[in-house]
């Protein structure tokens, strides 16, 4: 077992828990890789990558960007704010315009769920899902989980709480389904109008104490409010949702334990973590952004070995 | 499938003896000189020639590292199988070090080609010397030679060099295997 079962990164509900050792035992390569006095490799030399942005993005596409880089693959960029698109173009058009230029694999990012997956179907390269609407973000699942696994050397019975805005988040689920892939116990907690009516079915326990949330977990990953996802309002005001969901040092220093602490970023400081919080030991937060350049290149990588030439 | 004998554990054991002389006479104390044990099967004949200088020669400060060529190769996506990598573990700097690469059998060169590169991602080295139990004559791709060689073997691309070591497959011993 070597290989990847599947030729596109579309949602981690895709993977096996084979394909997630693999990922995670090719990363731990690349990690020893980025850490050299010179961080690349020639490996992805003779493949193309475009990373189609149709919503905006910092540190994903700097992490995907990088990754390519360090793996020597040809880049090219392109986001949807400078773009045909405005113009009326289809996705389908968009993407096999790109790929008519010899483009091997697709990195998107699409406000609507599913985006990768439809792609895949009508268009003769590797596609990545680096985020579709509140669907999948599976690459940030998995250097969620890596960055577990690097912490707490295993993730599998490891219990962890996914803290904040669950109904508008593709980190919630595919963190959800990469956890409990390998065998871990999640719960969900936030405020009730943000939690999904049917996510119990997914094996996930609702919690809406933070307090006592953090009290059974091992590791917290605090979520961002997806203020830009939200038409309606789901809570009162940002200072109740503070005083409800967010977490303090002093609320940390009321456990009985230490512990860890994740957020995938952007982190509104003072909302829902603040900043002794955010700089302190307990937090991973920088391991999480350190550790999704090694993931991203082990998926492109693993992906890329499966290309016909 | 038949298999022949090229070297029994005794031959070997002399070989890694004088290999082991041969790098002394070259590199003395070895302050400056540092082993590359090329991964995957190039680690085992690395580790028996420190554990020679170390104990039946006395010298202290050998440093032994292992270097993974994988994501160097120039076969990657051209192959049935995928490529598999291994650890690197080099500890100490290498600029403006003497390196040793260590491989058990120099066959078409590629993967000595691939080890050069990838040394260059660790610094600057002052040079690089190769070091290689079994060198299959006649089937260079590159031109690379090695600097100290254990046996040298005539070989048809048909066959394969077998080498088994004490600590991985029980025994001692090179094989000829021919399909």
């Amino acid at each position: 077992m070597s290989e990847l079962s599947v030729n596109h990164l579309l949602g981690i509900k895709y993977l096996n828990k084979e394909d997630i050792n693999l990922i995670f035992e090719t990363a731990d390569h690349f990690k020893e890789v980025i850490n050299r006095p010179i961080k690349k490799v020639p490996s992805l030399r003779d493949i193309t990558i475009a990373n189609l942005f149709f919503e905006n993005s910092t540190r994903t596409r700097l992490s995907f960007e990088l990754a390519e880089k360090r793996l020597s693959a040809d880049v090219i960029n392109f986001s949807a704010a400078s773009s045909s698109v405005k113009k009326g173009e289809t996705l389908i058009d968009t993407v096999n315009n790109i790929l008519s230029m010899k483009v091997d694999m697709v990195v998107m990012r699409h406000p609507n769920p599913g985006a990768g997956v439809f792609l895949s179907k009508h268009v003769d390269a590797s596609i990545v899902n680096a985020g579709d609407g509140a669907h999948e973000h599976p690459t940030q699942a998995l250097l969620d989980s890596y960055s577990i696994r690097e912490r707490l050397r295993e993730v599998g019975g490891k219990k962890i709480v996914i803290v904040g805005d669950i109904l508008h988040s593709r980190v919630a689920l595919s963190n959800i389904f990469a956890l409990k892939l390998q065998g871990a116990e999640v719960k969900v907690c936030g405020p009730k109008t943000l939690i999904p009516k049917y996510i119990d079915k997914l094996g996930v326990k609702v919690e809406t104490d933070l307090k006592k949330a953090l009290e059974w977990c091992d590791v917290a990953n605090m979520l961002r409010v997806q203020n830009e996802r939200m038409e309606i309002s789901y809570f009162p005001t940002t200072r109740e949702y503070t005083q409800q969901f967010g977490v303090n040092k002093k609320l940390l220093d009321s456990l009985d334990k230490e512990i860890v602490i994740m957020h995938p970023g952007p982190i509104n400081r003072g909302v829902e973590i603040t900043s002794d919080v955010a700089d302190s030991k307990q937090a991973i937060i920088l391991d999480q952004v350190q550790n999704g350049v090694a993931v991203r290149m082990a998926v492109i990588y693993l992906l890329a070995s499966k290309i016909k030439r | 499938m038949s298999q022949k004998t090229l070297l029994s554990a005794k031959e070997i054991g002399i070989i890694l003896h004088r290999l082991a002389c041969q790098l002394i006479e070259n590199h003395t104390d070895f302050k400056d000189t540092v082993l590359i044990g090329v991964q995957p099967r190039g680690v085992y004949l690395a580790n028996r020639i420190k554990q020679i200088l170390v104990e039946d020669y006395q010298l202290t400060d050998v440093k032994l590292g292992y270097l993974d060529i994988t994501f160097y190769r120039d076969d990657f996506r051209r192959g049935e199988k995928p490529l598999e990598a291994n650890k690197t573990h080099i500890d100490f700097v290498v600029e403006d070090k003497r390196v040793v690469f260590i491989d058990d059998v120099l066959y078409t060169g590629r993967s000595i080609r691939a080890a050069l590169t990838a040394m260059q991602s660790f610094g600057r080295p002052l040079e690089i010397e190769l070091l290689t139990l079994i060198d299959r004559r006649f089937s260079r791709h590159l031109p690379i030679q090695p600097d100290y060689r254990g046996r040298q073997v005539d070989v048809i691309n048909q066959e394969k060099v077998k080498v088994n070591w004490i600590e991985n497959e029980g025994e001692d011993a090179v094989y000829l295997v021919s399909k």
